[in-house]
């Protein structure tokens, strides 16, 4: 499918699940749609630089938290209209991925992620410092008394935003995937020195790819303080953040667009189901059995589940395609 | 030389206290075969290193078709028309072994050579024919033999369209049948007035390869002839055989 093409259709989808919500009554649908298609985007940003680059970033709170204290910031400061609150929370975001970026000129492997995990902690100590943005008491954020486009409430445009951010997250990815960069970050993913005596400009590529990853995961935090109205550094900074990042797309499957999304919808839908039904302190111990099982059981995730599933389908018609040509044959012959 | 492609003047790389390559100064003309052979720990690999930027070399200078490359990351060093290929294979282990040659011919050939993208495919089955590799194109190329990985090494560094290739050991662990045939495809690329330097231990293909041999001993070039010049240098017999 063509770019274009693509992006008409996840525009048509987006669109119509917006749509089609309206028929939707109860509240928590929203609040719980929100969740899983905020994970959704978080899951496809990490992908970009874990699983497309190989380059695992332990950090995606912080970047989360980036985009939810820009909104902060500026509410306190300026207060602007969402969609601007957006896209600055995008741009700083992506600004902080660009210096991570070039940590990977030094660093590889483990030492990279704990020094995305150390970033985490040092902002996370920033901001609870940081008294205008409400420290570690946490800051206040009163919605809008009017929601535009005449929605009964505001969560319902948190959703309809998260929508239309979620789609333009799997466009940006999708469009790197099937692009000649892809392929150069898969080639730096693989072998890093051989990619860049093939000519590809790893430095750059790299920092591409961490300030497009930094960019969607603070995307996906710039509506938080209006989603929980009061937020606090631990509740930005949050370790699910983090960790499902990591885990959606490893059980999804790393090495497409595709894979994050299946992974944030299942383990988001499944966390979402069992915080409701069971008790919300079981969601990390969820995401850890699913780990565990995943790396032992299907190590490529489920995409890489079906692909395998699939090349065997085809040896196997190969092989009976040729067992029967030789049935033909010896029919023949007699 | 006058117009010489590589121009390696006291070239020095040292790794602590210990001096892998010591002032070396090498030549290479454009479309010229050199050989470059030494023993084990000579410090061949390190000279190849810095002459593809995976190393940066402390002393010296490379002037590579006039320009100064010494402080060029690799990656420009190869749209410039200095591919290399690796010892150890280092396969893009999760692509197919066509996309494997995609890299190069998107990446570095079509730097300094207009070729068209719808002919980049093409293209990469023409280099994996000549290794004979092309009935592989589509399987992954993580998952092939010592051998056919070789191949692809020596294919990877064609595909970025060299005016000089560097081939560090290609031929190592090959039957003489496949030696031959990389050899052939090596020889083919001087039709294309393509340089390449020859790493080798394999003698047989080295003497028959090559216009001139370099002989590095210690991280020193104790000689620069013509292969038969080398056979009968004591110098260098007594640095493979002893005294």
């Amino acid at each position: 499918m063509r770019n274009r093409t693509f992006i008409a259709v996840a525009l048509a989808i987006a669109v119509a699940v917006i749509a089609a919500s309206r028929l939707v009554s109860n509240d928590y649908f929203f609040s719980a749609a929100y969740t899983v298609l905020q994970f959704i985007i978080l899951a496809t940003a990490w992908n970009v630089l874990g699983g497309y680059t190989g380059y695992v970033n332990f950090g995606s709170a912080a970047f989360f938290a980036v985009g939810a204290y820009t909104t902060v910031f500026f509410h306190k400061a300026f207060p602007l209209p969402l969609p601007v609150m957006i896209v600055a929370g995008t741009l700083v975001a992506g600004l902080l991925g660009l210096g991570v970026g070039y940590l990977t000129l030094r660093m590889r492997g483990v030492f990279f992620a704990i020094a995305t995990l150390a970033l985490s902690v040092v902002l996370y100590t920033f901001v609870v410092n940081w008294d205008y943005v409400g420290g570690a008491r946490g800051a206040y954020i009163i919605l809008p008394r009017e929601v535009p486009f005449g929605l009964p409430r505001y969560i319902h445009l948190l959703y309809a935003a998260m929508v239309l951010m979620t789609a333009l997250a799997l466009v940006i990815a999708r469009a790197i995937e099937t692009s000649f960069i892809g392929r150069g970050l898969a080639a730096i993913r693989d072998d890093e020195i051989a990619a860049e005596c093939s000519g590809v400009p790893t430095l750059r590529l790299k920092l591409f790819s961490a300030t497009v990853s930094g960019a969607l995961m603070g995307m996906a935090g710039t509506t938080l303080p209006y989603y929980i109205s009061y937020i606090e550094p631990s509740a930005a900074f949050n370790l699910s953040y983090a960790v499902n990042s990591i885990a959606m797309p490893l059980i999804g499957g790393m090495t497409s667009w595709l894979g994050p999304l299946i992974g944030a919808v299942l383990l988001g839908s499944v966390q979402q189901i069992v915080q409701v039904t069971v008790s919300s302190a079981w969601n990390l111990l969820i995401v850890g059995v699913l780990l565990v099982a995943f790396v032992t059981l299907a190590p490529n995730g489920i995409m890489g589940w079906v692909d395998a599933w699939r090349i065997r389908l085809r040896h196997r018609n190969e092989a009976r395609s040729r067992l029967g040509d030789r049935d033909t044959q010896q029919r023949t012959l007699s | 030389m006058t117009d010489a492609l590589l121009r390696v003047t006291g070239l020095t790389k040292r790794f602590g206290g210990f001096t892998a390559v010591d002032g070396v100064d090498l030549e290479v003309a454009r479309g010229e075969r050199l050989g470059l052979i030494g023993p084990n720990g000579s410090g061949k690999s390190t000279l190849v290193n810095c002459l593809s930027g995976t190393l940066r070399n402390e002393e010296g200078s490379i002037l590579f078709g006039g320009h100064d490359i010494g402080s060029e990351p690799p990656h420009r060093r190869v749209r410039r028309g200095l591919a290399r290929s690796f010892q150890i294979p280092k396969p893009f282990a999760s692509m197919s072994v066509l996309d494997n040659l995609r890299i190069p011919l998107q990446y570095a050939a079509r730097q300094h050579e207009k070729l068209p993208l719808d002919q980049i495919v093409d293209e990469a089955m023409r280099v994996l024919d000549q290794v004979g590799l092309s009935h592989k194109a589509h399987e992954k190329s993580g998952g092939l033999t010592q051998v056919d990985m070789r191949k692809l090494e020596l294919a990877r560094a064609v595909a970025a369209k060299p005016t000089l290739l560097i081939s560090d050991e290609a031929m190592a662990g090959l039957s003489a049948s496949e030696t031959d045939d990389i050899l052939a495809l090596l020889l083919g690329l001087k039709e294309q007035g393509v340089a390449v330097i020859m790493i080798e231990h394999v003698m047989r293909a080295v003497m028959k390869f090559s216009d001139r041999i370099a002989v590095l001993v210690a991280g020193r070039k104790i000689a620069d002839a013509a292969p038969q010049a080398i056979v009968n240098n004591m110098e260098v017999v007594t640095a493979y055989l002893g005294e």
